[in-house]
């Protein structure tokens, strides 16, 4: 910990020595930035004009790479802040991490000021607005709960566009008041200064309550009213305050009602176009993820520059750019996690929340930073105390009033103690500081007065209100946030409600928020899924069945970790052995009820399996190389012979390592499915034959002899008895090699070619049909109907074992494919003395 | 009864005295059961509720299954059968009836119906609870169609399959696979511990009532009764 001070201090303090020489010099220029480019421009044109006299084998090339090393060093100090307030729990835990960071900014401040004995480092509103704010906006839209965000939208907007008018308004005229009584004294700022200061200050900032809120863990329709306020409120702020500086700008006198009515309708057209901007890129973003699949490792980055061209598109039509990006994320969310590879979806999420917390950081150190300026400073007791009283004070009347109004017709009103926090949930931030700082010097006398005031309320409301937020939640008993997992029980509970109450108001005959919301779903799934997801896409996207593929993976995975502490995964890669046991566990628990299979679902019970399976099937694939095979087994002409006609040879493409393109070896898309198919087909066939009695498929015996009829010293038995032989084979054959797993691997597959009499595992026939999909039979399907009712769900409560494969009734449908893994429980459930107990045939 | 402002009473008296229902009201036990206890539907909702009922039954004074299955809106709702199979429960009017009727009055259909009104504001702890079971005991009866007492695998797999029958991707089986997985949930949850020869016969109430603890269902299953008529606007 002190130590991780000690670097810290030290950082800063290199960052000092370097910075200072230059910065010193240019004293005065508050523009660092502009300044330093200013100066690189000239440097560079100096050095041309230097001519040398011989070859420098170093230089210092220090002004060439001063701005980007500046930045650099600056964002990294900014992150070495909250890692070391991180590494300190108890900290954090008592004051928001967002006051830490003031604190700190604070700190950097006096140093540098100490220093240079000027602030050179400000928050610069350009900075600010275009390469900080947009990726928090655009973050908070992509993970933004869509479902109680859309629910909750008459309030939000209540709150964000009345709620924040009334804030800017009252204030305004508050001030005045005071102006007028005399109790400021003597400042030179009129009516309209002051309702522009009210609208630049009233608006909540969302990133001071994310950053606040998102520690202590309110109710989620509490969060989601702030959170979505202070989002949509920031759009009508900026409008507000373009107006009201366009008024300042025109003057008092020239202001009539045709201005204002101006100014009402560029408030409109100013949020809804901005809005409108944020949807069209959303459809956009949408739809060209339909067609990234080829360049997926730049499929985020379409995400992020298109999110942040809605952004910049809305800024240059002077539409609310905030609205629009806000919009853009909330609106493309679901379709382009549809859309994009999974792997683009975790990377995205990733990089937005580095991108996002990472700017956050940073503008809370600086706005921290940016106070240590004796010049901003301008003191006037009674205009800064009256200004924290009345946005406190206001902006509670604004709440209870507004919600008052909202109860009457909330379907579930809100209660005291919500709405006590959510007033005291205004916490203001960087944008009413962008805003202040924005301000023309020569309009407004009093610019400095409303800096200091500005970042004194910001100051105020992050630091106190967000270290009294905690302890004022407990105290109050505010409504948390459930924390539980959502079960899958709950969630199909949850689907249930909606369809019940929509249907209870359609038989009523009203027309209420589920009436909407269900012609809207119908709407989507129309037309809006045709639109902008792919095909494949389309069909995965519900959410139950994300959930339920959720548990399935989770259950697979606890089950290879049982397996892998246990240490006898058998299908733990070994280059020695070739763990290809694919009738084993479909012999043990599927062979006594084969005929119910085959009776059921040949018949209606079909289904397309690949569009279940996509997603979760991971076919073994026999890869193996002729090489490999031809060492170990290299007298054995004939196994070989057959291993090579009939294995599956993987279609892989070969790819380097390092390319850019691609992050792994491209794997045929239709490479599991084929297996799959050939599989399920084989064995369906295999226990036709052995169960009934049924001979096997010509195709099958007619391959065998034309291929080898020499080669085969004992490819003579009839069909029947090779069907036969075949099954009892095949169990021999899983008995041995789960009891050892380890045996030498000679042993297990060639052998069995052999004594098979050629029938050597049927699944990988290379000659043989890919299956029509709707004849695939669904073994595990039987299996459940067979079960019936009552087996089911006490074998989950068997649950001592998660490696007894059988209690994975979630992963039903991974049972055939990954059959390879269920080999472990053998060896495991049972010691290797004992041979598992024969399946029934 | 008695926290029914009287000022109600009266402006509905002028308004429904011709309605003969209204007296019926006054007398019943049904009448408590709505207007009762904390959460209300007036009887402007009342009376909307009436011309909606007139209109479905086409002006009969009672209601079939067939009248109801032909609303056009709810014919793509897909757990729709069972929606309408809980208007004729003889569970959801009395405290034990059992069986289902054929056609329902409108005091029926509005004792069903109250099972969707809204929260009071001020509700104590029992209160909330007491709606709590109300609700969830329609909607325990909804899935326990044989009226055992217990939500059966069939039954269960029965609900589930409707539910996602239509979003055309997942298949029946995919539906049933879900199911089990469900209930393998509620068993372990319900359960706990079960030894392998142990058998899980369904979900009973108490069950019901535990794996759905943590959603506020007397916040959610509710409807927004309207004072407005929009019966005209729907089909």
């Amino acid at each position: 910990m002190a130590a991780l001070w000690h670097s810290t201090f030290f950082l800063v303090m290199v960052l000092l020595a370097i910075s200072r020489p230059s910065l010193a010099s240019q004293a005065g220029n508050d523009d660092l930035q502009m300044g330093t480019e200013h100066r690189t421009n000239k440097g560079t044109v100096n050095g041309t004009e230097n001519l040398i006299t011989t070859l420098p084998i170093v230089t210092w090339n220090w002004q060439e790479i001063k701005f980007p090393y500046l930045v650099a060093l600056w964002i990294l100090v900014s992150w070495l802040c909250k890692l070391v307030f991180q590494l300190n729990p108890s900290l954090t835990s008592v004051i928001p991490e967002s006051g830490l960071l003031i604190c700190i900014g604070w700190v950097l401040g006096g140093i540098i000021y100490w220093a240079d004995k000027v602030q050179t480092f400000k928050l610069q509103p350009f900075i600010f607005f275009f390469y900080l704010l947009p990726q928090i906006v655009l973050d908070a839209g992509y993970s933004m709960p869509n479902k109680l965000f859309f629910s909750n939208f008459g309030s939000i907007l209540v709150y964000a566009v009345i709620g924040t008018c009334w804030n800017a308004a009252t204030l305004g005229l508050a001030l005045w008041g005071c102006c007028l009584g005399g109790a400021i004294g003597d400042i030179d700022i009129g009516l309209l200064q002051l309702l522009l200061f009210g609208s630049l200050i009233a608006a909540v900032d969302p990133v001071a309550v994310i950053a606040v809120f998102e520690e202590v863990h309110v109710n989620e329709v509490l969060y989601i009213l702030v959170f979505g306020e202070s989002l949509l409120n920031d759009g009508v702020t900026v409008v507000l305050f373009n107006v009201f500086n366009a008024f300042v700008s025109l003057g008092g006198a020239q202001i009539n009602a045709v201005e204002i009515i101006k100014g009402i309708i560029s408030f409109f057209v100013v949020a809804l176009g901005g809005s409108l901007v944020g949807v069209i890129f959303a459809l956009l973003i949408s739809l060209l993820t339909r067609c990234t699949k080829n360049i997926q490792i730049i499929e985020p980055g379409f995400i992020f520059i298109l999110g942040y061209l809605s952004y910049l598109t809305a800024e240059m039509l002077s539409l609310s750019a905030i609205l629009s990006c806000t919009f853009c994320g909330v609106c493309c969310q679901k379709y382009i996690n549809a859309n994009m590879d999974k792997r683009s979806v975790s990377t995205l999420r990733y990089v937005m929340k580095v991108f996002a917390n990472g700017s956050e950081t940073i503008i809370f150190v600086f706005l921290g930073i940016t106070a240590i300026d004796p010049s901003i400073w301008v003191w006037n007791t009674a205009f800064i105390l009256l200004t924290l009283l009345f946005i406190f004070v206001f902006r509670f009347i604004g709440v209870f009033f507004l919600t008052w109004i909202l109860n009457q017709y909330r379907l579930v009103p809100l209660e005291f103690i919500d709405q006590l926090m959510m007033g005291y949930g205004g916490l203001r931030g960087a944008v009413a500081y962008g805003l202040v700082v924005l301000l023309d010097e020569n309009k407004y006398k009093e610019k400095n007065l409303m800096i200091s005031t500005t970042l004194l309320v910001v100051y105020f409301t992050v630091m106190l209100q967000g270290i009294t937020m905690k302890p004022l939640v407990t105290w109050l008993k505010v409504k948390r946030a459930a924390v539980t997992e959502r079960t899958l029980a709950e969630i199909i509970q949850n689907r249930t409600f909606d369809h019940i109450l929509v249907a209870i108001e359609d038989i009523s005959g009203q027309i209420g928020h589920n009436y909407m919301r269900d012609k809207w779903n119908n709407f989507e799934e129309r037309w809006l899924y045709w639109l902008l997801m792919t095909p494949s896409a389309r069909k995965s996207c519900d959410h139950i069945f994300n959930i339920f593929h959720k548990l399935n993976l989770k259950d697979a995975m606890s089950y290879v970790k049982e397996g892998e502490r246990r240490g006898s995964l058998a299908f733990v890669r070994n280059e020695t052995k070739a763990d290809v046991d694919f009738n084993k566990k479909f012999s043990g628990n599927f062979s006594a009820m084969m005929p119910y299979i085959m009776a059921e679902n040949m018949g209606s019970d079909h289904v397309p399996v690949s569009s279940i399976l996509w997603d979760s099937v991971h076919s073994v694939c026999l890869d193996m190389h002729e090489k490999d095979l031809k060492m170990r087994e290299s007298e054995d002409f004939n196994a070989h012979h057959l291993l090579e006609q009939h294995l599956y040879r993987g279609k892989k493409q070969h790819r380097h390592r390092y390319s850019r393109e691609y992050l792994e070896v491209n794997k045929d898309k239709n490479e599991v499915q084929e297996i799959f198919q050939r599989t399920m087909r084989s064995r369906l066939e295999s226990f036709k034959s052995a169960k009934m009695g049924v001979n096997p498929p010509k195709k099958i015996s007619y391959h065998l002899k034309k291929d080898q009829p020499q080669k085969m010293p004992n490819g003579k038995s009839t069909d029947n008895r090779k069907s036969h032989a075949y099954g009892k084979e095949d169990l021999e054959f899983s008995e041995g090699d789960s009891a050892s797993g380890c045996e030498a691997a000679g042993g297990s597959f060639p052998m069995r070619a052999h004594r098979g009499a050629g029938i050597v595992n049927p699944a990988f026939n290379a000659e043989m049909d890919p299956m029509p999909a709707m004849q695939q039979i669904l073994p595990w399907l039987a299996e459940a109907e067979v079960d019936s009712s009552a087996v089911v769900p006490s074998q989950r409560a068997q649950l001592t074992l998660p490696c007894t494969p059988s209690n994975l009734h979630r992963l039903a449908p991974l049972h055939l494919t990954t059959h390879s893994f269920l080999l472990a429980d053998s060896p495991a459930t049972q010691d290797t003395s004992e041979p598992p107990p024969p399946p029934v045939v | 009864m008695n926290n029914v402002p009287s000022i109600y009473i009266h402006y509905s008296l002028c308004i429904y005295s011709s309605c003969h229902y209204f007296n019926f009201f006054l007398k019943s036990s049904i009448f408590n059961c709505i207007v009762g206890k904390g959460p209300v539907i007036s009887f402007e909702q009342i009376g909307i509720l009436h011309k909606r009922f007139k209109q479905l039954s086409h002006n009969e004074d009672t209601l079939r299954r067939d009248d109801l299955n032909t609303i056009p809106d709810l014919s793509c709702n897909p757990i729709r059968t069972q929606i309408i199979e809980a208007f004729f429960d003889k569970r959801n009017f009395h405290q034990n009836g059992e069986g289902t009727v054929q056609e329902i009055s409108f005091e029926e259909f509005l004792v069903v119906m109250s099972h969707f009104r809204p929260p009071a504001l001020n509700m104590t702890e029992e209160q909330r609870e007491s709606i709590r079971r109300e609700k969830l005991r329609f909607l325990f009866n909804m899935h326990d169609t044989d009226n055992d007492g217990t939500i059966t695998l069939e039954e269960y797999r029965h609900v589930v399959e409707e539910l996602l029958s239509r979003s055309g991707a997942l298949g029946k089986e995919t539906a049933k696979g879900i199911a089990d997985a469900a209930m393998l949930e509620v068993a372990s949850i319900s359960m706990g511990h079960m030894e392998p020869d142990e058998f899980y016969e369904g979900i009973t109430f108490e069950h019901f009532l535990k794996i759905l603890k943590d959603i506020e269902i007397e916040t959610r299953m509710n409807i927004r009764f309207l004072n407005m008529d929009t019966t005209n606007l729907c089909k």
